[in-house]
């Protein structure tokens, strides 16, 4: 892989151009994916899209849930060429997909797994070609619009409904080959990207799927999850391979000590990785560690050498200003202006530091929701009388800090809460502690302040420890009143 | 009580790893109340992937081997208290 580099004379400009290639490989026999040992070729994935193509439902939207990452590329490649729009919601709750359902009456599920799971039609992902019978002349490499309608991808918002935001081609194309860029990724010496995150989500889309198409690299078909799966990933990807993941996983990866195949390229996005983790990386991994900074709305928009350097450097063409105390991207291949959910000290036009997020936002795992939109989720089940969702202070050493929700309902259950609440919120919001009170001691104004949530968390850790000793010590069992 | 057989998890070692997801997770319930044969994922105990991969590192420390994904699906070790228990008792080291 070359240094970070400057961007090539032929950097697309939606001015400019009107159609731009499906992927920027041209060679036949070029590799798009790597699937169970085999070399997934440009020819082959040309003629699986073809397939996959003819088969579609007569719908103009699809939800491609497939886990395969070869699938989900391929189901998405169909989608575009053969004019339809992928819609990729931010989970699969029965609530966000009743509101797809609104939102895209014609929505039909495209599985490679499971179809019965999900309450909207669903097609399976069909058989696809072997390498010996593939059709002897290879089909073009497909050019789309750029203003094209690619995908609706939704954040939860805070109203309760699921937002969706528009991704056109050309926008999403100046992106990522601006991430390539950034990464290093040299078409002359085509890396594999091995992911360890979904490609639904939208840094594993733009990160393991479509900078791979725009980059001349490949990808891995799966995604490993334990640590010896992602070490046996690496021991068998031929090099230069590069590692896509998260915080979280480059911890679990190093705390259970497996050994690690060294890799070129590691690349972290959807937490800020903690400076110790960052160097971490690049002593296990033997690679520069860059991380991404962006957002579902704005797509990516910053990088930076975490080891060397706490500063981020902005996308070429990204602008931040501040308006009303909040900082607003813009610009580049951005498609309306956002005001970015963290808090941004900008060093200069290139480069900013982040200083924490707004209050009300919730990123855990890399899903991100709003206190807002949860809390609203939580009142609205029925026998709730009142309800708070918390975001406890905690550690941010590449652990995962769960939400709190207090709760009053005095005719439900424990498990008929969880169970109702399943149904509406992901599960990486699902409270832990989720805690029965009386009544919530809300301020004059209706709120439940941060440092009062604090309060009753610390109060109910108190009396678990103190239950915890009484049983321990054959106690009397007066006061043993649990949550 | 559990049901046991020579190649699977006894009782102590199914409560053991109880003990440990309790633990390793800080869950407000009891070891001794999550049913042997109740799904940990989703329904039943409610753990996501987040948890299983918390889980199967204490499991690596414990017992001294890396858990891994034979199959498509990742979560199959952890469809039960039980599941996971034998798969610990076939692959555990020392």
């Amino acid at each position: 892989m070359t240094a970070v580099g400057t961007l090539p004379l032929h950097f697309p400009s939606l001015h400019t151009v009107s159609h731009l290639p499906l992927v920027s490989h041209t060679d036949p026999d070029a590799v798009i994916a790597r699937r169970h040992g085999e070399v997934i070729s440009l020819r082959r994935f040309l003629a699986d899209i073809e397939r996959v193509a003819a088969m579609l439902p007569d719908t103009e939207h699809v939800l491609n849930v497939c886990s395969d990452r070869y699938h989900f590329a391929v189901g998405l490649a169909a989608s575009m060429v053969s004019g339809r729009i992928s819609l990729l919601p931010s989970t699969y709750t029965p609530e966000t997909l009743r509101h797809l359902a609104a939102f895209a009456p014609d929505c039909q599920v495209l599985t490679d797994g499971e179809g019965a799971q999900f309450s909207l039609p669903a097609i399976r992902f069909p058989e696809l070609h072997r390498a010996d019978e593939l059709p002897a002349a290879m089909p073009a490499v497909p050019q789309l619009e750029s203003t094209r309608l690619v995908a609706w991808v939704f954040t939860s918002g805070s109203t309760g409904t699921p937002l969706p935001h528009r991704k056109t081609w050309g926008r999403l194309v100046i992106n990522v080959r601006a991430e390539g860029v950034a990464l290093g990724l040299d078409p002359a010496r085509p890396a594999t990207l091995i992911g360890t995150v979904p490609p639904q989500h939208m840094y594993g889309f733009e990160s393991t799927v479509l900078v791979a198409w725009q980059s001349g690299a490949a990808f891995d078909a799966g995604r490993p999850f334990y640590p010896a799966d992602i070490a046996a990933a690496l021991a068998r990807t031929p090099a230069p391979a590069a590692l896509i993941t998260t915080p979280f996983h480059l911890r679990t990866l190093f705390d259970e000590g497996v050994a690690l195949t060294q890799v070129e390229l590691v690349v972290s996005a959807t937490a800020p990785l903690p400076v110790e983790l960052a160097h971490q990386a690049e002593a296990r991994l033997g690679a520069p560690l860059l991380e991404i900074y962006g957002s579902t709305e704005t797509g990516q928009i910053a990088t930076r050498r975490s080891a060397l350097t706490s500063e981020w450097t902005l996308f070429p063409g990204i602008r931040l200003e501040t308006r009303d105390g909040q900082t607003w991207a813009d610009g580049g291949h951005i498609e309306v202006a956002v005001p970015m959910s963290d808090v941004i000290e900008q060093v200069d036009t290139q480069r900013f530091l982040l200083r924490g997020r707004n209050a009300d936002l919730i990123n855990i795992a890399g899903k991100r929701t709003s206190l807002g939109y949860l809390n609203q989720q939580l009142l609205a089940i029925p026998g709730v009388r009142d309800g708070g969702f918390h975001l406890p202070d905690g550690e941010r050493d590449g652990h995962i800090t769960r939400l709190v929700a207090f709760v009053v309902a005095p005719g439900l259950s424990e498990r008929e809460l969880r169970a109702a609440l399943r149904e509406r919120i992901d599960t990486a919001f699902m409270p832990r502690p989720l805690i029965f009170l009386d009544t919530l001691p809300r301020n004059a104004t209706g709120k439940l302040p941060r440092e009062t949530c604090e309060a009753l968390l610390q109060a109910h850790l108190r009396r678990k420890v103190a239950n915890a000793q009484e049983t321990g010590a054959q106690g009397t069992d007066e006061q043993g009143v649990g949550t | 009580m559990t049901e046991t057989s020579p190649s699977s998890a006894d009782a102590a070692l199914l409560h053991e790893v109880a003990e440990l997801i309790v633990s390793a997770l800080n869950l407000e319930i009891p070891a001794g109340e999550i049913e042997p044969d109740a799904p940990l994922y989703g329904e039943g105990l409610g753990l996501d992937s987040i948890d299983i991969l918390e889980v199967a590192l204490v499991v690596s420390k414990r017992f001294g081997f890396s858990l891994r994904a034979d199959n498509e699906d990742n979560l199959q070790i952890f469809s039960s208290l039980r599941s996971l228990s034998d798969h610990i008792a076939a692959n555990r080291v020392g």
